[in-house]
């Protein structure tokens, strides 16, 4: 257990490209989880994406300069916290290595991983928090996805914290740690096998029973969201910090009209 | 072995339609997978093993020259010869001279990956000596001339009514309306034909899955015996092998032992596990009178002190493939080459050259499953990503990215322009997705829309309505 400033630890609140375009209510959500755990959250300005598009792609020297962009934005906070195992391991996992010849960010990387975390874990690793209180009548489903799982560890966490959610039922999938397909530019540039492994991904969420899919990457969930309804499947899809804040009341990923409220 | 790794993206539409394949490789998820699992459950020091075997496999590549200089003189100390084959080219004609000084017509052929590399077979057959597979699933796909989908399951991609196919039209010898429905009958007519080739083979070829330094032997791990049968009749052995397959001592050998099975079939010990040591001894009641080991680099020495060195500490295992979501999609013959799935992916263009294989390390989501399973703990995401960033300083990378990715490079570092930028394609797609909540297709995103819908941002992007005060 981490010891904190007086007044709560102050975090700087990454709220990631995919969800800051797509889904707003992902920020409100973690923002609200991180502010009942104690936290002073901020919400720096400069903040854009965290590189992983130049990264993956072999842009190494593009990847670097989004990665001093990052360190720069954030590198001022007690923690930095994101919601997605992705991003985080991003900056957790290979900001050290990325930057590792760049004697002027070197150390920086290394402190700024030291102190990123995703949302679920760091609510539970470092806050030892899990005073959910929150309600959802529904039969969901789990997925874990690739980076927060095997680069972040992060399994039991979102389990602990639903748990807590009242009526919620969770079913665990057949292969919860199998890839939904996303990868990234992988999905778009081949679609054909990006669309087996999201189909099967759909199909065994379906099986389960449940009427929702939560998960803790936007990235991943659009991927879902979106092949649900193309193949016109009942399935919900949402971030897990939605459920777990108590705001998943709106539309689902993906999702019209109904109760949109902006 | 021809490589069709350039047309991976037409590879990959005829297999994803193939639905016998679709099948197949179900049955590998639910099988392989799930057994590896609990042998790995049921041994609690795995980790630490995997560990020493990762340790053990970096201070033989530190040492690649000594370990293999020491292997070779022990071997010729047995009365056995290495043959040290720069290419694929030199330790093909080094076979055929072999096989010729014995005046071999026929071939055994225990199971060896090292064989396809060389593409041995074929080479074999123009100069008149006949190779017989004796593996049974290598058996199978020699006769529906075929090349291995998998290294450890050369024949996954092929269904049991296939089998019976292959054999009906290849032994005209049984009567024609005989019951092939059972894997016992295929089983056993496959084991009586082979063993009129193992009787009559003037030599005997196999794979190694180790090289043992201190005492000059060869390892081989199999589960039909077929491997021995194929080394002790015939009066000529001729091993192959690639240099990294060397460890220092027979102590080093159980360790990897202990992972290779484990890691690849989920059981303790294959069945069987044959150590070689030279030719027949006087006295010796059995043993071929000739024992020759190919050692062979084709590539991999260049490798040696590249980003790409850990790719050699592989040991054949296949847990990558077994567990990797794109192998379970497309099964290994879209790969192109000899070595499909992850290490596949990493190895292919370290040995073929990254022009004609640019695809495989790209064809990856990079979800991390296949170094999770890894016994030799091989970053395989880490070099995808790696031959990536070679593709992208030479230029392979399509146009199309760079410029994106130039693109969203110069915007993602001006916080202003970027925040302008995603305002107005929230509100665009917002307005495009509509009352349903999602869209159907959009002009540049032909690869997501393709096969799934986008759903549409819920309207302002979040950083325009926390910097408009609003709070949760």
């Amino acid at each position: 257990m981490a010891t904190f400033s007086a007044d709560g630890p102050r975090v700087g609140f990454f709220i990631t490209c995919v969800a800051d375009l797509f889904r707003p209510t992902v920020g409100f959500a973690a923002i609200s989880l991180l502010q009942k755990a104690g936290c002073r959250v901020e919400v720096p300005q400069t903040q854009t994406c965290c590189g992983q598009p130049a990264y993956n792609s072999g842009a190494r020297a593009m990847a670097q300069a989004q990665a001093r962009h990052v360190i720069e934005t954030f590198e001022g906070f007690e923690y930095v916290v994101a919601p997605s195992g992705s991003c985080m391991g991003m900056v957790r996992e290979h900001y050290p290595s990325l930057l590792a010849d760049d004697p002027a960010f070197a150390e920086r990387a290394k402190v700024l991983a030291g102190k990123s975390h995703e949302i679920l874990s760091f609510l539970i690793d470092v806050l030892d928090w899990d005073d959910v209180d929150a309600r959802f009548d529904g039969v969901v489903t789990y997925h874990d996805t690739c980076s927060g799982l095997r680069e972040l560890g992060i399994k039991d966490q979102p389990r602990r914290l639903l748990a807590k959610v009242k009526g919620l039922e969770l079913r665990e999938l057949a292969a919860p740690e199998e890839c939904c397909g996303f990868g990234g530019t992988f999905c778009v540039k081949y679609p054909e096998i990006s669309n087996r492994m999201v189909t099967d991904k759909v199909t065994t969420a379906q099986a389960t029973g449940a009427t929702t899919l939560l998960g803790g990457d936007t990235s991943c969930l659009l991927n879902i969201a979106g092949k649900a309804k193309r193949m016109e499947l009942p399935l919900k899809v949402r971030h897990v910090v939605e459920v777990l804040a108590g705001m998943a009341d709106g539309p689902a990923l993906g999702d019209g009209e109904d109760g949109i409220k902006r | 072995m021809d490589s069709t790794t350039h047309t991976f993206k037409d590879n990959i539409k005829v297999a994803l339609a193939n639905e016998t394949l679709v099948h197949s490789l179900e049955t590998m998820k639910t099988g392989f997978r799930a057994r590896r699992a609990v042998a790995v459950d049921r041994l609690p020091e795995f980790d630490a093993l995997c560990d020493a075997g990762r340790d053990l496999k970096n201070h033989v590549l530190e040492n690649l020259d000594f370990y293999l200089e020491t292997f070779e003189a022990k071997v010729l100390e047995s009365g056995g010869k290495v043959h040290w084959c720069r290419d694929s080219e030199e330790a093909r004609k080094t076979v055929l001279e072999i096989c010729r000084a014995a005046d071999a017509k026929t071939v055994t052929k225990g199971k060896s990956m090292i064989s396809e590399e060389m593409g041995l077979n074929d080479y074999l057959e123009e100069n008149g000596v006949t190779p017989v597979e004796t593996d049974l699933g290598e058996y199978i796909i020699q006769l529906r001339h075929e090349h291995p989908s998998h290294i450890i399951a050369p024949a996954i991609h092929v269904r049991k009514f296939q089998v019976a196919e292959a054999f009906r039209k290849a032994h005209p010898q049984y009567a024609a309306d005989r019951p092939l429905e059972e894997p016992r009958e295929l089983l056993d007519e496959a084991r009586d034909v082979l063993r009129s080739s193992f009787l009559g083979a003037d030599v005997g070829i196999t794979g190694a899955n180790m090289l043992i330094a201190e005492t000059g032997s060869t390892v081989i791990v199999t589960n039909e015996g077929n491997g021995d049968l194929t080394q002790l009749l015939p009066r000529v052995h001729v091993v192959l092998a690639s240099l990294e397959k060397i460890v220092p001592t027979l102590e080093d050998a159980s360790l990897v032992l202990r992972l290779l099975a484990r890691s690849a079939t989920g059981q303790e010990m294959s069945s069987y596990t044959t150590f070689s040591n030279g030719p027949r001894r006087p006295g010796d009641p059995d043993g071929p009178e000739e024992f020759h080991v190919i050692l062979l680099d084709n590539g991999r020495s260049n490798m040696i002190g590249t980003d790409f060195q850990d790719m050699l500490r592989c040991i054949r295992c296949a847990a990558c493939m077994n567990h990797c979501p794109v192998y379970g999609a497309i099964g290994g013959h879209a790969y192109g080459w000899v070595y499909p799935g992850p290490m596949g992916a990493v190895l292919t263009p370290g040995l073929l050259g990254l022009e004609g294989a640019a695809d495989l390390p790209n064809a990856s989501s990079l979800c991390g499953r296949c170094e999770a399973v890894c016994p030799m703990r091989i970053p395989l995401p880490k070099m995808l990503r790696h031959w990536r960033e070679k593709e992208f300083e030479r230029h392979l990378t399509p146009k199309g990215t760079r410029w994106g990715l130039g693109f969203w490079s110069f915007f993602a570092r001006r916080p202003g322009l970027y925040r302008l930028g995603t305002r107005v394609v929230a509100r665009m797609l917002r307005i495009l997705g509509g009352k349903q909540g999602h869209l159907k297709e959009l002009g540049l995103s032909n690869g997501w829309t393709a096969v799934r819908d986008i759903p549409a941002p819920e309207g302002r992007t979040f950083m325009d309505r926390w910097a408009s005060g609003e709070r949760p």
